[in-house]
């Protein structure tokens, strides 16, 4: 075979290879997706936040506004703190909560971002106060219990 | 003089391993120097591409469209189990893209394109055209098993790309077409779940790794093996063993070092 044929076939290769790649990242990855715009950071202090992770979305109305970057343990107040890069394309009024939610009944948890109506706007390094812990299951099958155990107790002493 | 000869013995054969692994790595560090004289001279590069590339392309395709497949069932089989078969893809997806791409299609070509360099080398220097190539001043270093090295690196990447998106489409067929999950969750769930930087370009740089590991150890396994016909055929048989097990431990440190946070 000539050399012209043998080099035909390996850019055929090539060009198979990188359009695999790009199949992979376009179709299978989340390069569509990744928010390359300037983003500002802001911190909510959760009571408990379940198995929420780094990396997880923020969304408002369902719609994702930016992501969580870290999570840390305040020794001070005994809460955690969630900083997260919201896209500065939204803006957000001061007295927005936050609330830890799941997707589906298994899901992932991610943080959800209830508008207030404040005039003014969340700013870089701002912190929301205003927040609502994850949903933990055992301790709703603790209260559950609870009441089941309290009402039959009063059943009984009728 | 007991004691003595079997401490000869171990000297001896501590001896033989370091030296064996100091040939080994200053040809590996040769090789990795030798980039610049590949790219010089493509033609050679080109020719070992298409050896190497092209014709592993057939099997590499079918065994990924294959896995593809299996994974789908499979998955399936597991995941609506628990009510999730919504994410099939991401399974199908993650699973190839971090490990199964990299490593299947390293030992495929271990199999398929590794044994054939060591047959080669080995005949060749049986053949002693080594020899020759040395009495007319050519380093067959740099002629022969540098553009091979070369294209194996280059190649394997290329490959597990390949069987990885392959692989995706039969999983796609076998969830989607034949089962019947639904194809915007399949594709939106993978999407969400597969990130390019951590999942698919660590599945490259692995890919890239285990190139490197293949080829050298079956141009290796060539250039070392006795010249003659007994000689060949165990080097040859020694390329799939220490090239497969090579990738199976390359893949688990840098699985590791990739995914374990």
């Amino acid at each position: 075979m000539n050399q012209r044929k043998i080099d035909l076939w390996v850019g055929i290769l090539v060009v198979l290879g990188a359009a695999a790649l790009l199949f992979l990242a376009l179709k299978a990855g989340n390069l569509l997706q990744i928010n390359w715009g300037p983003t500002y950071s802001v911190t909510a202090r959760f009571d408990n936040i379940g198995g929420l992770k780094a990396d997880a979305p923020v969304k408002s109305a369902g719609v994702v506004v930016g992501r969580v970057t870290s999570i840390t343990f305040d020794n001070q107040t005994f809460q955690a703190d969630v900083h997260m890069a919201i896209d500065q394309r939204f803006k957000f009024p001061v007295d927005t909560s936050a609330k830890i939610l799941t997707a589906g009944l298994l899901g992932d948890q991610y943080i959800d971002f209830s508008p207030g109506g404040s005039e003014k706007n969340l700013v870089n390094g701002s912190v929301i106060r205003n927040t609502q812990s994850a949903v933990v299951l055992e301790n709703l099958i603790g209260q559950f219990l609870y009441n089941k155990a309290a009402s039959s107790g009063a059943g009984d002493s009728k | 003089m007991m004691v003595t000869d079997r401490l000869v013995a171990i000297g001896a054969g501590t001896r033989r391993l370091l030296s064996d692994l100091g040939y080994a790595a200053r040809l590996f560090i040769r090789l990795l120097l030798l980039v610049g004289r590949v790219i010089m001279r493509p033609s050679l590069l080109m020719q070992q591409m298409y050896f190497l590339g092209n014709l592993s392309l057939v099997i590499i395709a079918v065994s990924g469209l294959f896995v593809g497949f299996v994974l789908g069932l499979q998955g399936y089989y597991t995941l609506s189990r628990y009510g999730s078969s919504s994410a099939l893809g991401v399974l199908v997806a993650l699973s190839l893209v971090r490990e199964l791409g990299p490593v299947v299609t390293a030992l495929l070509f271990a199999g398929r394109a590794g044994t054939s360099l060591t047959a080669e080398i080995g005949l060749m220097k049986a053949g002693e055209q080594i020899a020759a190539m040395e009495m007319m001043a050519v380093d067959p270093v740099v002629r022969v098993l540098a553009p091979r090295f070369w294209a194996g690196v280059i190649v394997m990447p290329l490959l597990a790309a390949v069987f990885s998106a392959v692989g995706i489409m039969g999983g796609y067929v076998v969830g989607v077409v034949m089962i019947g999950v639904d194809a915007g969750q399949f594709w939106s769930q993978m999407q969400s779940g597969v990130d390019v930087f951590k999942d698919v370009g660590n599945g490259v740089i692995k890919s890239v790794v285990f190139g490197l590991a293949v080829t050298f150890v079956a141009l290796l396994q060539g250039w070392r093996s006795q010249p003659t016909p007994e000689g060949v055929s165990r080097a040859t048989t020694r390329t799939v063993v220490i090239a497969s097990l090579a990738v199976l431990a390359l893949d688990f440190v840098l699985t590791a070092m990739m995914f374990s946070t």
